[in-house]
């Protein structure tokens, strides 16, 4: 609940481009103490832990991987969109 | 089969047994974050390139019943952990009605989300033939805010001038459509969590109606616990869906 007054707080005052990484970073601070204690992840064993870790890790794969992707596509920097996917053609 | 509890087959121990369940649900939960995760990809590599659309876009939502919702959901997210406990020890008496209070809460959250709904089919903001992100500051009804109409139009003419100073014309159809994109992936996100929630007010029926058999206690609560894992799951997605699509960028507003 706390954590949620201060997501607002935070998001009204500018911070400039700090901005995503506090919300992030207090978006994953309210959804990792609902994992730990109300999804019990604190009290349940080692594979179930596992578990969430690949969760983390495939969704970090996959956000990553893309994203990366796109910054080294080469194009026209003019507030023109997405990169196409290739100029081979 | 397990219903009553009993050793089931292919498992040693009770415990096992519902080890297993638990596990098995937290793997379902694994495919759901990789679900929901295309869309929250798609919804940061648009972010990046059409920024200031999405600006505009994301100052358009209500920041009120946005936080109501996160707050309704997380306090859903308590009283389903209070359900799982008093299946865990065996409290008959108090399970339905927490049960109970995490399905009014859902539903209070579908209701605020019906009404946002609304509000944006009232806007001209869903996206489609009738998609305009001006119809508002143009035809302002009865209820709006002076002070927002003109926030909203001093908004919009910044955006327009960042997208493309020589052509105000080309500017609006491009930020129309940018913005455009912006509701699309509004709407697919919450839709998709919508659904998930009517999905887990349905499972959460199915457990009152048991819970009130008095079926579920110490010896035997997977059920109770499993649909608790995927509830607390679809509140954190929302989490996550507040803070990319409400927050960000309310600096400009």
């Amino acid at each position: 609940m706390f954590g949620t007054v201060l997501t607002v707080a935070a998001a009204v005052r500018d911070f400039g481009p700090w901005n995503i990484v506090i919300a992030l970073a207090i978006a994953t601070s309210k959804a990792t103490l609902v994992v730990l204690f109300f999804m019990h992840a604190w009290y349940s064993p080692k594979r179930t832990h596992l578990v969430i870790v690949s969760a983390v890790f495939w969704l970090a794969l996959l956000i990553g991987l893309t994203v990366s992707d796109y910054a080294m596509r080469q194009h026209d920097v003019r507030n023109a969109g997405p990169p196409p996917v290739s100029r081979l053609h | 089969m397990h219903r009553t509890g009993e050793l089931y087959g292919q498992f040693e121990t009770l415990e096992q047994q519902k080890e297993t369940a638990t596990l098995g649900m937290w793997i379902f939960l694994v495919t759901e974050v990789l679900f929901f995760g295309g869309l929250f990809l798609t919804y940061t590599i648009n972010r990046h390139y059409y920024f200031t659309a999405f600006g505009v876009g994301g100052n358009m939502l209500d920041l009120t019943m946005g936080t109501a919702n996160t707050f309704v959901l997380i306090a859903s997210s308590f009283t389903m952990a209070m359900s799982v406990w008093t299946a865990q020890t065996s409290r008959k008496n108090l399970l339905p009605i927490f049960l109970m209070l995490t399905l009014i809460l859902g539903g209070v959250f579908l209701g605020i989300k019906y009404v946002e709904y609304k509000q944006k089919y009232d806007h001209h903001l869903i996206p489609g033939p009738s998609f305009d992100i001006t119809y508002r500051i143009n035809h302002p009804a009865r209820g709006d805010n002076p002070k927002e109409l003109a926030a909203e139009r001093q908004e919009i003419g910044e955006a327009l001038r960042t997208e493309d100073p020589e052509n105000p014309q080309g500017a609006l159809v491009a930020l129309n459509a940018h913005t455009q994109l912006y509701f699309s992936l509004y709407f697919a996100m919450t839709g998709l969590h919508a659904l998930h929630m009517v999905v887990g007010a349905g499972l959460l029926i199915w457990l009152f109606t048991e819970s009130l058999k008095g079926r579920f206690s110490t010896s035997y609560y997977t059920p109770v616990e499993t649909v608790g894992l995927y509830w607390h799951f679809v509140d954190i997605v929302w989490i996550y869906l507040f803070a990319l699509l409400y927050l960000i960028n309310r600096h400009l507003g």
